[in-house]
């Protein structure tokens, strides 16, 4: 069976205008395969290269080295985003849209037939929990309900696999819930789900498998259960261990 | 061209949920009918003044429409970061530039049109002829000089850091050679060398926007242009902003979006 993530030796370095430093090494030598029907776990502090991994994914940056693939296709072709949907961390649409404007807009840029549109709008809709407010613009939207029009848009395309970018930051338990469900139910349709996450309770819920990346190296990586039996103990534990977090004892 | 489409009927709404946008439709209207109903002691040269200065008005308000429109739309999307759920979609960044061209282009046309509209029916009613021909060809020459403005101001924004510089600069280039484009050749005749084949190499690398007005043939009412005029300036105005968008998708292709 392909993976359908693929990357090998990814390597992506940034100009900085640190003082004494003119690179800085993002993700340094990255090697990652996703199967089919797998739900992912991408996990790392802040700052440890799990968002520009997903930019080279998404084809947002242009790595410096290695090779990244989605369904074998090299991630700089569009064609290799045909399969996939993307919820970035924060909302980011057009805030004078509707929300049904927006999934038209989205729709009509997958070249979704015409006749298949509107079911889907009010399919994803219903499973978001916005038609009360689909004629409203985004710019009254709570936080919640922008980020439940972003998993909506991100299922327009009923995508293979899907990119996750921190689905709960900012959300109340009832949303964050949501979009466990949201995923538990993708997960059993057989979809691929990467998602990064600080919150490794649910990580450890929803994800079959798991990597752990640091200053930019892949530090573990491993199905979620073997690495519970493993370490014996829960994942933020083994998070915190591979990290290499020393609690301040002056506190 | 369904990418294309999609993306310039956002930048369309956008537009038309604009309030500033009916702001100026409003004023710009405004005017138009109050200085193109004036029929002062019946004196013709009055009246033809008046047109003269409705239709420079009307210029002037699409291209502030047009250079505004335009000036927002790539640093908008960078700054607000709708760029990244469009681009992690089957989506070009040159798929990005014509569809923002092509949306600003048709939302300045539609801007246009609603203002000959009032201006012709302004007209018409005291001068009890609609001059189609004339308006027609006045109003497709003014969509084609904004084509190559709406580019240039594409490129502009690409390459300068906020859409406030983009706007500042673009308007202030436009003016520049609507006013004194033409009249470069004249000056550089005066001129000594290095300064003479300088002056003639921007002459005939700015695109001639003055060529574009044919205000004088509504106003003085000296019959229609030719349509092979016509013709070749839309190859003119499509070869600049051809050149134009180009440029942009180069600046634009391998720009950090990262704010």
């Amino acid at each position: 069976m392909l993976p359908i993530i693929d990357i090998s030796g990814l390597r992506v370095e940034y100009r900085t205008q640190a003082i004494g430093q003119t690179h800085k090494l993002a993700v340094d030598g990255l090697d990652l395969q996703v199967m089919p029907g797998e739900v992912f776990g991408f996990l790392g502090p802040n700052g440890a290269g799990k968002t520009t991994t997903m930019n080279v994914l998404l084809g947002f940056v242009t790595p410096s080295g290695g090779t990244a693939k989605l369904f074998g296709t090299d991630v700089q072709q569009p064609i290799a985003r045909q399969r996939i949907g993307y919820l970035p961390e924060l909302t980011y649409y057009y805030k004078f849209l509707t929300a049904e404007e927006i999934l038209r807009f989205y729709a009509k840029i997958f070249k979704i037939p015409k006749a298949e549109v509107e079911p889907r709008i009010n399919q994803l809709l219903k499973l978001v929990e916005l038609e009360h407010a689909r004629k409203r613009v985004i710019k009254g939207y709570s936080k919640g309900m922008q980020q439940r029009v972003g998993l909506a848009q991100a299922l327009i395309n009923n995508p293979d696999l899907l990119i996750l970018d921190e689905p709960t930051s900012g959300l109340d338990p009832i949303g964050r819930m949501k979009v466990r469900e949201i995923i538990q139910r993708l997960k059993n349709e057989g979809k691929t789900v990467l998602f990064s996450s600080h919150e490794l309770g649910e990580v450890e819920t929803v994800c079959d498998r798991v990597a752990i990346l640091h200053q930019g190296k892949l530090r573990v990586q491993g199905r979620v259960n073997d690495l519970l039996k493993e370490y014996q103990t829960n994942l933020e534990q083994i998070f915190l261990k591979i990290i290499g977090y020393q609690p301040s004892i002056a506190i | 061209m369904n990418v294309i489409l999609a993306i310039a009927n956002v930048v369309i709404k956008e537009l038309y949920r604009r309030k500033d946008f009916y702001v100026l439709l409003v004023l710009t209207a405004v005017i138009t009918i109050l200085m193109a109903s004036a029929n002062i002691f019946n004196d013709d040269k009055v009246v033809g003044y008046l047109k003269e200065t409705c239709l420079r008005l009307i210029w002037l308000s699409a291209l502030v429409i047009a250079v505004g429109t335009a000036a927002r739309q790539i640093p908008a999307e960078i700054e607000q970061r709708t760029i990244f759920p469009l681009l992690a979609k089957p989506v070009t960044r040159w798929q990005v530039i014509l569809g923002k061209f092509v949306g600003c282009w048709l939302a300045s046309g539609i801007a246009i049109v609603v203002f000959y509209a009032f201006l012709m029916v302004v007209s018409a009613s005291h001068e009890h002829e609609w001059r189609l021909l004339n308006n027609f060809q006045c109003l497709w020459m003014e969509w084609m000089f904004l084509a190559i403005v709406i580019s240039m101001v594409l490129l502009g924004s690409v390459v300068f850091a906020a859409p406030s510089s983009t706007l500042t600069i673009t308007l202030v280039v436009v003016l520049g050679i609507l006013l004194l484009g033409e009249n470069l050749n004249l000056v550089a005749v005066h001129q000594a060398e290095p300064v003479r084949s300088l002056l003639y190499v921007v002459y005939f690398s700015i695109p001639q926007f003055s060529w574009f007005y044919l205000g004088d043939f509504v106003v003085h009412k000296i019959g229609s242009v030719e349509w092979l005029y016509i013709f070749l300036a839309s190859l003119y105005s499509m070869a600049y902003s051809a050149f134009f968008l180009l440029t942009t998708w180069v600046c634009f292709r391998r720009k950090g979006l990262n704010k």
